[in-house]
């Protein structure tokens, strides 16, 4: 707590005028997703990768309804949402700012991180997965990864990752 | 703000022997752009022109902006329209337009009107005729907003619009919705954009009302159950069956409940979006939904009304 208000007050812009922020909300019509849903997630999406930190500022809300054309009642439910959440706060007169965060490690962790995974995608891709492929054998070794560091034995993780496979 | 922008009782008009618009109770609060969509013929624009004080009731009464008499110089000065198919002179250049509206308005906010116009790159000096459909309109939208009202009221805004010029137009309406606390009402037929930028919709359709109520209210009390098409018809009996849609073995039934109600065996229920749920009323009449907020000034209404087949 007392290192993210640290890092908060080194990174505070103070004043209007300031950069603005580093992240810009998109919208997927076709998701069926409700809006404030798309905007609180696209945030929770930026904290979890460290694009997002403490002291950064959400975009204000008149320029993302100027920006996609949606209802400012909309942005500011999903301002409140993530701020319940405990996630951002308001500054009376300057907007809304991270609070906390929900990335475990650093930016330049990840960076390596998300190289070393690059690598093995252009293997599997070399392999002859598709996409789906891809996808279908990551969240597979993902289920099995955390059920065998979660469950007691090795034979109850097996039969849970089997019934999963099913579903 | 806790006033209606647009409060109607047992409000109706008649053109020759037909009635456009009946029995309409509403009330439509501020803060929200609100959505007036429904069939063609089925009042909508009566409805507006109604509020703006353009048409005459020939029965009940329409009041605006917290009980002011459509149509009085108090109404008049708080409430800006902008016509279906965003008329202007063709003939007159965009300055001349903002010095006819200076001078047909108490109020104009003519620095507003230049600097907005010359963010939109809308020159001028050019004649209103020879503007894109886009450009025009958002003319017709400056002109309107630099009257600086409470409420704006547009009637089929981006009915004619290409898809960026709609964006743009909508844009500069909901920005002017945080700058100035501009309440919006708009009728239209583009349902797809409803839920970006409606959050109080209301559904007229034989020229009554069938649908009123805040857009999260109205998706929180509904659900779309999937199941077994054969089991559809049995639904009716046990729950508020709005619309049932059949595809071969599976049925798709909308029904006012919440994500906390039970869901019957062998079904699946999932959140539903405005749009469906516009389309599933459009396609039953018959079937209404009204909750609180609009009944909740009006007495003289009987009980709201339950789910009708």
């Amino acid at each position: 707590m007392d290192i993210d208000k640290e890092i908060s007050d080194q990174v505070a812009r103070p004043g209007p005028g300031g950069p603005g922020s580093p992240i810009e909300f998109r919208l997927d019509s076709a998701s069926g997703v409700p809006t404030y849903l798309q905007l609180v997630h696209q945030v929770e999406h930026a904290l979890r990768l460290g694009y997002l930190k403490p002291g950064d500022q959400l975009p204000k809300v008149r320029d993302v309804v100027a920006s996609l054309a949606i209802n400012p009642n909309t942005v500011l439910k999903a301002y409140k949402d993530l701020e319940s959440k405990g996630l951002t706060a308001g500054r009376p007169g300057q907007g809304t700012f991270v609070q906390a965060t929900l990335s475990q490690v650093a930016l330049p962790e990840l960076t390596a991180l998300r190289r070393s995974l690059s690598g093995w995608l252009a293997a599997a891709d070399g392999a002859g997965l598709d996409e789906n492929g891809i996808v279908a054998l990551f969240t597979s070794a993902l289920r099995d990864f955390y059920e065998r560091r979660g469950g007691s034995g090795d034979g109850r993780g097996a039969a849970g990752g089997e019934a999963k496979g099913v579903a | 703000m806790n006033m209606n922008v647009i409060e109607t009782s047992g409000l109706g008009k008649r053109y020759g022997g037909t009635w456009a618009l009946r029995d309409c109770t509403l009330a439509i609060p501020a803060g929200h752009v609100a959505a007036l969509i429904g069939p063609n013929g089925a009042g909508k624009t009566t409805l507006l022109n109604l509020a703006v004080g353009l048409a005459a009731p020939t029965a009940g009464g329409v009041t605006v902006l917290g009980g002011r008499p459509a149509g009085s110089p108090a109404a008049l000065d708080g409430i800006a329209f902008v016509a279906q198919d965003t008329p202007v002179y063709r003939n007159l250049s965009a300055a001349d337009m903002l010095h006819l509206t200076r001078n047909l308005n108490r109020r104009f906010d003519q620095h507003y009107a230049e600097t907005r116009l010359g963010e939109l790159g809308i020159p001028l000096k050019r004649k209103a005729g020879k503007l894109s459909g886009g450009q025009r309109a958002q003319l017709a939208l400056t002109l309107a907003l630099a009257r600086r009202p409470k409420l704006l009221v547009l009637d089929e805004p981006v009915a004619m619009l290409d898809p960026v010029a709609r964006h743009d137009f909508m844009a500069t309406v909901l920005t002017a919705m945080v700058d100035d606390g501009v309440s919006v009402v708009l009728s239209s037929h583009v349902l797809a954009d409803l839920e970006r930028v409606a959050d109080y919709l209301i559904l007229l359709s034989r020229g009554g009302v069938q649908v009123a109520g805040e857009a999260d209210d109205l998706l929180a009390g509904h659900r779309l159950l999937t199941g077994p098409a054969a089991e559809a018809d049995g639904l009716a009996g046990r729950l508020a069956v709005v619309h049932v849609r059949r595809a071969g073995a599976q049925a798709h039934v909308l029904v006012r409940a919440t994500a906390g109600d039970p869901v019957p065996p062998g079904w699946e229920a999932h959140p539903v979006g405005l749009e469906e749920l516009a389309m599933a009323y459009l396609r039953e009449p018959g079937a209404a939904a009204l909750p609180g907020p609009v009944r909740a000034r009006d007495t003289k209404q009987a009980t709201p009304t339950e789910v009708t087949q």
